[in-house]
């Protein structure tokens, strides 16, 4: 039982991660109406940044200033970027992102070496918060629950409540007529996608010491964001929130508890086969849960498209 | 000033052909290894390293055959099967002879398979597969050939040697065995539950799992069924980002006693664990690094510093592979015969500067040579790692370790 509570709390900050990598991505394509395949490397290049200062100005500064350089370089990537590429159609646009993902991983590489950077956790935040049943919750992932959701509640305050929020949505809805009623569209565009860019540089400062700070960080996250946003509803920040706390609770579940394939058959009356080995299915009986957890969010994403296209919160038309 | 630049031109042509046709007598060295992706900084820390050992050791010394260099080129196959046999066939094509490997024993298995196929329907262009670092028994066991050597001692001896200090600690009542999900994590577990059963039959594996490889961003749920379990020891054979990944993850969720492992030090995974490690993490593995094992390894890893200051001699047997490689070319007299080569590496002896005796098995081809717990710590450390102030420490030694050990292998002989 204590346990199920650990893992509620481990899936949470592992949901509430991806929420700020598929917040970012959700809200450029709801209004560009493009996958943006490089979201990803922002995320890295936020840890890296956040390295970088952090061994000149410590922890918190890079908490403060990587975030800003991500999403100014965001910006300019939109400004000069992609709002060029964009009057050709959405196919060299996801090829441009594509081209910028595998730029910055090489970039990367080149700056800092293939290595594993010694980014760590600020010695402040380097104790132990509170331990339930002998499994200790370290206090720096009380902290990273507490900045996602902060930035969550900010979020949807600026969205929802002000009226920059309601410039942006109309934007995104009407984009002619709110030209029209004489705001500047293109910058809010590129506002929104250096926005979106500096919450994956977040992520990334604070993923960094915990997941690891090296060229591979933005290839092992880049597909699940993509997951992420197709199951919550592209475009939907709520569908982005649930459906990250969706696979952040799965995936933990389903790695901290043996489930033997085994035991589900057994358990729907079919027999274990006497002899294993020569058996054709003998992969199918010998799987457990740990080790297919990582394909999970992929099955449920399938399942999704198959049986409500539009993700869970999404949009019938979009 | 345009007729200049074009004589320039020809010029830098004449001098850039003049010097491919001297460079001709090189024996060249295929390094087939990660150099993109997750594990490329371990792929890339052993470039450096195969480069530095051929300078230092053979071109600085005048070569071997009296006056022939070794060039190491390095080939990225991506850690995938699939592309290392294409990285293979671009080797050979190239008049490669000596291809040499480590990183994932599934590129090691599909590589020795092909190396024996092309050698038997290409006489004329035959190469030999120097594995410096896959360490899955079957490849000298029932995958043998006669083309394969192993420099590194394989699993099953590394294990050996890791549970003999495990069965000596009382404290030691429950072990939780962890890996990456192929056949060489999967041996790593099989070695450890054989050998802790045989040695310490009141040891009770609370934890027998693998996980995929390269793909998990978050060990979190594992180490949490780890500290459940109230597991003494923790056994891995993780490499790379999964090995600091676990290993930290392990670390900050509470668990405070031994980590054994194959892997855990260089390529930046000393300086991530840093002052967490101290005391947790023990590395099995052959070559001594602190203390300095002779004065000869000292000014070997002081010249590899001068050039790579940030880099780490992480794998003394790369060293070893080049030595031995120069004294069997040396031996049979010649580069291009590599039947001849290989007759001359079985059973060899050879004096490694990492302060072991290196015996080259002719029946199975696998190296046998010392083998070492190490710690992970800054006390006492004379070469550190990554830059950092922390390295390993030897803490023991088990003298030519798994010497009569036995093999399934029945080697074919050309």
């Amino acid at each position: 039982m204590e346990l199920v509570l650990v893992n509620l709390i481990d899936g949470l900050v592992t949901g509430l991660l991806l929420f700020m990598l598929s917040a970012g991505l959700t809200l450029i394509f709801s209004m560009m109406g493009v996958l943006n395949f490089a979201h990803a490397s922002f995320y890295m290049l936020g840890a890296y940044f956040a390295y970088q200062i952090s061994i000149a100005l410590g922890f918190w500064m890079g908490l403060l200033i990587a975030p800003i350089i991500v999403g100014v370089l965001g910006a300019g990537v939109e400004r000069y970027g992609l709002r060029r590429v964009h009057q050709y159609g959405h196919v060299p646009e996801l090829i441009f992102t594509f081209g910028l993902a595998l730029l910055i991983e090489e970039l990367v590489q080149f700056l800092w070496g293939k290595n594993q950077m010694a980014y760590n956790i600020p010695e402040v935040l380097h104790f132990t918060a509170f331990s339930i049943a002998g499994n200790s919750i370290p206090a720096y992932k009380i902290f990273m629950i507490f900045i996602s959701i902060g930035i969550f509640m900010g979020l949807l305050y600026v969205l929802t409540k002000t009226r920059v929020g309601m410039i942006i949505q109309a934007a995104l809805s009407y984009p002619k007529t709110v030209e029209a009623l004489g705001h500047n569209v293109p910058l809010v565009f590129m506002g929104v996608f250096g926005v979106g860019t500096a919450l994956a540089g977040v992520a990334g400062v604070i993923a960094g010491p915990v997941l690891g700070t090296f060229p591979g960080m933005a290839f092992v996250l880049g597909s699940i964001v993509f997951v992420t946003i197709v199951i919550g509803g592209l475009g939907s920040l709520w569908g982005a929130l649930v459906a990250s706390l969706l696979i952040g609770w799965i995936t933990t579940f389903a790695k901290s508890y043996n489930i033997a394939m085994s035991d589900i058959l057994n358990s729907v009356g079919i027999a274990t086969p006497e002899n294993l080995d020569d058996n054709i299915f003998r992969d199918l009986w010998t799987i457990t849960s740990p080790q297919v957890a990582d394909i999970l969010p992929y099955i449920l994403m399938v399942l999704i498209l198959i049986f409500r296209p539009y993700g869970l919160l999404g949009n019938r038309d979009a | 000033m345009r007729k200049s630049i074009k004589l320039g031109m020809g010029a830098v042509l004449a001098l850039t052909v003049s010097s491919a046709a001297v460079m001709a007598d090189n024996i060249k060295i295929a390094f087939i290894d990660p150099l993109s992706g997750p594990f490329a900084s371990t792929g890339t820390n052993g470039l450096h390293q195969f480069e530095f050992a051929a300078d230092y050791m053979i071109n600085a010394n005048g070569g071997v055959l009296g006056g022939d260099k070794f060039e190491v080129i390095g080939f990225d196959n991506k850690i995938s099967p699939k592309e290392s046999l294409i990285q293979l066939q671009v080797a050979i094509d190239q008049g490669v002879r000596f291809i040499v490997q480590g990183n994932s024993s599934g590129v090691a298995n599909a590589l020795t398979e092909a190396v024996e196929k092309h050698n038997k329907r290409n006489p004329e262009s035959r190469v030999l597969f120097l594995n410096y670092a896959a360490v899955d028994p079957a490849l000298t066991n029932d995958k043998c050939n006669f083309w394969h050597f192993r420099f590194d001692a394989n699993a099953d001896i590394k294990m050996d040697a890791l549970t003999d200090v495990i069965a000596q600690d009382d404290a030691i009542k429950k072990v939780y065995i962890i890996g990456q999900d192929y056949s060489f994590g999967k041996a790593v577990a099989a070695a450890a539950v054989a050998n802790l059963t045989s040695k310490r039959p009141d040891i009770e594996i609370v934890g027998n799992e693998l996980h995929p490889i390269g793909k998990v961003k978050d060990f979190t749920p594992y180490s949490r069924k780890i500290v459940s379990s109230g597991a003494d020891a923790v056994i891995t054979g993780n490499w790379g980002s999964d090995m600091v990944g676990l290993g930290k993850s392990v670390i900050e969720n509470g668990y405070t006693g031994p980590i054994f492992t194959y892997y855990a030090a260089g390529s930046g995974i000393t300086g991530a664990f840093g002052a967490a490690g101290k005391g947790v993490i023990r590395l099995v593995g052959e070559g001594q690094i602190n203390p300095p094992a002779s004065p000869e390894a000292s000014a070997y890893y002081n010249a590899f510093l001068a050039k790579y200051p940030e880099g780490n001699v992480d794998q003394p047997r790369i060293s070893n592979t080049i030595g031995m490689l120069a004294q069997a070319i040396e031996a049979a007299g010649t580069a291009d015969d590599v039947v001849a080569v290989a007759n001359a590496l079985e059973g060899m002896e050879f004096d490694s500067i990492w302060g072991s005796k290196i015996f080259m098995r002719a029946n199975d081809h696998q190296a046998i040579q010392n083998m070492h717990i190490s710690a992970h710590t800054n006390e006492g450390v004379t070469f550190a790692y990554d830059g950092s102030e922390y390295g390993v420490v030897v803490e023991s030694t088990i003298e030519m370790a798994a010497m009569d050990s036995p093999s399934t292998c029945e080697m074919k002989r050309p």
